[in-house]
C-alpha cells in the first residue's frame, strides 16, 4: 500500500460563534464573566487517508464542511481536535490570486506570489515563461495588476499556482472561472498532474466532474464525513441528500482519443430490438451501454453502473471489470438485471468508464433513465403483507386476512 | 528521514530570506512607484527634523550643545528605525489578510519583513548622514566608532523582538495599534534624542533613579550611537564646558548594552512565542 500523504485522525475544526467578539483590550479586560460564545463545529472526528497519486472528490452542500478541510489541508487553519499530517509540497488553488498587489506589475507579482509558495528565485526563473504563455498574458505581463480584468487576475493565479510543482494539490471551486478554453486548459492541466502521480484533493459542485476527475469521492454533511469511496456512489448519495436528480448531458469534457460512453439502451432482454422505458416489478432488465473507443484507448477499462432509486438514494451496483476495447471501434457493454426488485418508481442510472487502475476516464448520467411500476399507485416498496386481527382482546385469532390490493402473487417468481 | 518531499514542503513554513528579501522589495517598490523622487523622500522626514529641532532648540530654547545636529541625527535615525518598523509591523498581519488567510507561508515573514523595510530606509538615511559627517564633522573618525556594531546588533534584535509581539497581538486586540502611537510617542521623548542624556544624569532629582533612565533598551543604544559618532562626551564651546554624554568610558555603554541586549533577547523570545501561538488563529480572526 502506498505511503499516504494526507493523514488525519480524529480531525475537528471548531469555530467560535461570538455574539460580541472582544476585539479590544478595554472589552477583554472589562470583560468579567466569560464571553459568550457559541460553539459550532465546523468538522468533526475527519479520519482520512490519502495515499500519494489519488484524486479524491470532496463534495457536499454548501456549508458542509469541504473548504474547512480544505484550509486544514493546506496549514492555513490549524485543527481544534485531532491531528492533520500532510507530507509534501502543498498547492492551494483555494483563491487564486491572494496576495497580488495592484500597484505591481504582473512580472512582479509572478516573482512575489510564486515566492509566497515557495518556490526559489532559480525554480521561478526557469518556469518564468511556461507561467506566462500559460496564462496567455504576455501582452500584459509588464502591466500594473491593478488594470487587469477579473479573468486575467485569476489566469495569472492558476497559472503561477500549477506552476509550484506540487506534491499536493487542493483545489477550490476555481473552475468555476474563466472561459470555456480556459477550464478546459485547467481540466487538462488537473490531468497532467494525475499522470505525474500529483495527489489531488478537489472541491467542486459540480458533480459530473467528480466521477470523470476522480478516483475516490468523498461526501461531508455538516463536518462529517458521510461516504468515502467510490466517486460515482458519491455523486448518487450527495444527489440523494440534495435531492437533486437532473439529467446530465456529460461527456463533454472526456478525451475523445479515448473512451467515451456514447449512449445508453434499455430493453426487454427478451425482445432486445424495442427499446423500453417502463418495466413490472420482478421483469428482467438489459441495460446496454455504448461505448466509443478512441485511437488512444486503453486495452482495459471497467465500467461500472450505479443505478439510483426513486427517492435518489444509490440502490445498486454493477461493474465490468477489466472489459477489453479495441481502438477504434465501438463496443456494447451489456447488463442483465435478471429481476427488478419491488420498488416502484422513476429510475436514474450513472455510468462511468475507468482505467484498471481507478483513473477515470468518462462518466455520465443518465435521468429518469426507466420507470418501475407495480400493483400499487401508493408507496414505493411493493411488500406482501396482511391483517392480523381486528380485535381488542389478546389472544383472539384474526380471521380477516389481506393482500396487497391486485395480486401479489406476481411479485415474485 | 527526510525525503525531497519533507523539504519541499519545509519550502512552504520556514522562514526564506529570499522571500523575506522579496516582500521587502515589494514594500520598496509600492511605496515608491509612480513618484518621481522615489527614495529621496525619505530623506525628507529626517531632514526636516532636524531643521524644526535644530530651530527650536538651539535657536528659540538655547539648550548650548555644540553640534546638537551630529548629536541629533546620530539618536534620531536608529529611533526612525524603531519607530517605523514597530508601527509597520503592528498592521501588517491585517494588512495582508487576504494572504494570511488563503495562502499557506511561514507568517512570521511579515513582521520580519517590516523590520527589513525600515532597516532599509535606516541603511541608506546612515550613508547619506556619513556623508555630511565627512564633509562636515570629520572629528567622527575614530576607534570609538566600533560601538556601532554591538549597538546596531541590540537596536535589531529589539526592534524584532517588538515587532514579532505587537504584530501578533494587534491581529486580536485593535487596540495595539493605537495605544502603540501614544507609547511610541512618549517613548520617543523619554529616550535622550533630542536633549542630553547627561541633562538628565545631572538634574534628575532622585540621583539614585538615573538607571530606571537608562534600562530603556532604545537608550541604551542611542547613547552608544553618540558615543561613537558625536564622540566628545565634553565639548568646550565659545570658552563654555558643556557635558553633553554621559561619560567617556566604553565600560558604561557596553554595560548598558549588555543589559538592553538581554531585555531584547527576553522580548525576542516573549514575541516568537507569542507570535507562534496566535499565528494559527489569524486566518480566523482576521
Amino acid at each position: 500500500m502506498p505511503e499516504a500523504v494526507i493523514a488525519a485522525e480524529g480531525a475537528g475544526k471548531r469555530f467560535l460563534i461570538h455574539h460580541q467578539r472582544a476585539t479590544s483590550l478595554k472589552e477583554r479586560l472589562l470583560q468579567t464573566r466569560r464571553s459568550q460564545a457559541e460553539e459550532f463545529w465546523a468538522l468533526r472526528d475527519i479520519d482520512l487517508r490519502i495515499s500519494g497519486g489519488e484524486t479524491v472528490g470532496l463534495i457536499g452542500a454548501n456549508g458542509s464542511g469541504k473548504s474547512t478541510l480544505l484550509k486544514l489541508l493546506a496549514g492555513i487553519l490549524a485543527p481544534s481536535a485531532g491531528s492533520v499530517k500532510v507530507r509534501g509540497r502543498v498547492a492551494s488553488l483555494l483563491e487564486l490570486g491572494a496576495g497580488f498587489n495592484g500597484e505591481l506589475t504582473g512580472r512582479e507579482n509572478i516573482y512575489l506570489n510564486a515566492s509566497i509558495l515557495g518556490l526559489s528565485r532559480r525554480e521561478i526563473n526557469r518556469n518564468f515563461d511556461s507561467i506566462v504563455e500559460f496564462s496567455g498574458l504576455e501582452q500584459f505581463i509588464d502591466n500594473q495588476v491593478k488594470h487587469y480584468s477579473s479573468g486575467q487576475y485569476v489566469r495569472l493565479g492558476f497559472a503561477i499556482a500549477v506552476h509550484v510543482d506540487p506534491d499536493i494539490l487542493l483545489v477550490d471551486e476555481v473552475l468555476a472561472v474563466g472561459d470555456e478554453a480556459f477550464q478546459a486548459k485547467c481540466l487538462a492541466k488537473i490531468t497532467e498532474f494525475q499522470e505525474r502521480g500529483c495527489t489531488i484533493l478537489f472541491v467542486t459542485h459540480a458533480l459530473d466532474l467528480v466521477p470523470r476527475l476522480c478516483s475516490r469521492g468523498l461526501v461531508l454533511d455538516h463536518g462529517r464525513v458521510l461516504h468515502d469511496g467510490d466517486a460515482l456512489e458519491a455523486t448518487e448519495r450527495l444527489r440523494s441528500l440534495l435531492g437533486t436528480a437532473a439529467d446530465q448531458s456529460g461527456g463533454a469534457g472526456a478525451d475523445a482519443s479515448s473512451l467515451r460512453i456514447g449512449g445508453l439502451r434499455l430493453v426487454d432482454p427478451a425482445a432486445p430490438s424495442a427499446y423500453k422505458g417502463e418495466f413490472r416489478i420482478g421483469e428482467a432488465l438489459l441495460a446496454e451501454v455504448d461505448v466509443q473507443v478512441g485511437p488512444q484507448a486503453p486495452p482495459l477499462a471497467a465500467v461500472r453502473v450505479v443505478v439510483t432509486g426513486p427517492a435518489d438514494v444509490p440502490m445498486w451496483v454493477m461493474d465490468a471489470e477489466e472489459v477489453r476495447f479495441e481502438p477504434n471501434t465501438s463496443r456494447t457493454v451489456r447488463f442483465l438485471v435478471k429481476e427488478l426488485p419491488p420498488i416502484q418508481g422513476i429510475f436514474a442510472l450513472a455510468v462511468a468508464l475507468r482505467e484498471p487502475d481507478g483513473r477515470a476516464l468518462d462518466a455520465r448520467r443518465f435521468g429518469e433513465a426507466f420507470r418501475v411500476i407495480g400493483s400499487s399507485e401508493h408507496g414505493l416498496v411493493e411488500v406482501a403483507w396482511s391483517i392480523e386481527g381486528t380485535e381488542e382482546e389478546q389472544g383472539a385469532k384474526s380471521s380477516a386476512s389481506r393482500r396487497p390490493r391486485a395480486a401479489g402473487d406476481r411479485g415474485r417468481r | 528521514m527526510l525525503s525531497a518531499a519533507d523539504v519541499r514542503a519545509a519550502a512552504q513554513s520556514r522562514i526564506r530570506w529570499e522571500l523575506l528579501a522579496n516582500l521587502i522589495r515589494k514594500d520598496l517598490k509600492v511605496k515608491y512607484k509612480n513618484s518621481t523622487l522615489g527614495f529621496l523622500w525619505s530623506l525628507a522626514n529626517p531632514l526636516l527634523y532636524l531643521v524644526v529641532f535644530d530651530l527650536v532648540f538651539t535657536q528659540f530654547l538655547r539648550n548650548n550643545v555644540p553640534y546638537f545636529a551630529v548629536m541629533f541625527m546620530s539618536g534620531l535615525l536608529v529611533w526612525n528605525f524603531f519607530n517605523l518598523s514597530t508601527l509597520s509591523a503592528t498592521g501588517v498581519v491585517v494588512g495582508s489578510a487576504n494572504l494570511v488567510r488563503k495562502v499557506r507561508f511561514p507568517r512570521v515573514v511579515l513582521p520580519l519583513a517590516s523590520v527589513g523595510f525600515a532597516g532599509v530606509h535606516f541603511v541608506l538615511q546612515m550613508l547619506v548622514f556619513f556623508v555630511f559627517l565627512l564633509a562636515f564633522y570629520r572629528d567622527f573618525i575614530g576607534p570609538q566608532l566600533v560601538l556601532l556594531v554591538p549597538a546596531l546588533v541590540v537596536a535589531l534584535l529589539f526592534t524584532t523582538g517588538m515587532a514579532l509581539l505587537v504584530s501578533a497581538l494587534n491581529v486580536r486586540y485593535r487596540d495595539v495599534e493605537h495605544l502603540l502611537e501614544i507609547v511610541l510617542l512618549a517613548w520617543f521623548w523619554l529616550t535622550p534624542i533630542v536633549y542630553p542624556v547627561s541633562f538628565v544624569q545631572a538634574r534628575l532629582v532622585p540621583k539614585h533613579l538615573f538607571w530606571i533612565f537608562m534600562a530603556n533598551p532604545m537608550t541604551a543604544v542611542v547613547t552608544s550611537i553618540q558615543r561613537a559618532i558625536y564622540r566628545h562626551p565634553v565639548v568646550v564651546s565659545d570658552g563654555k564646558v558643556v557635558q553633553v554624554l554621559a561619560t567617556d568610558g566604553y565600560a558604561f555603554y557596553l554595560k548598558w548594552l549588555g543589559v538592553a541586549g538581554a531585555i531584547s533577547l527576553v522580548l525576542l523570545a516573549l514575541g516568537t512565542l507569542v507570535f507562534r501561538r496566535m499565528e494559527a488563529d489569524f486566518a480566523e480572526e482576521l
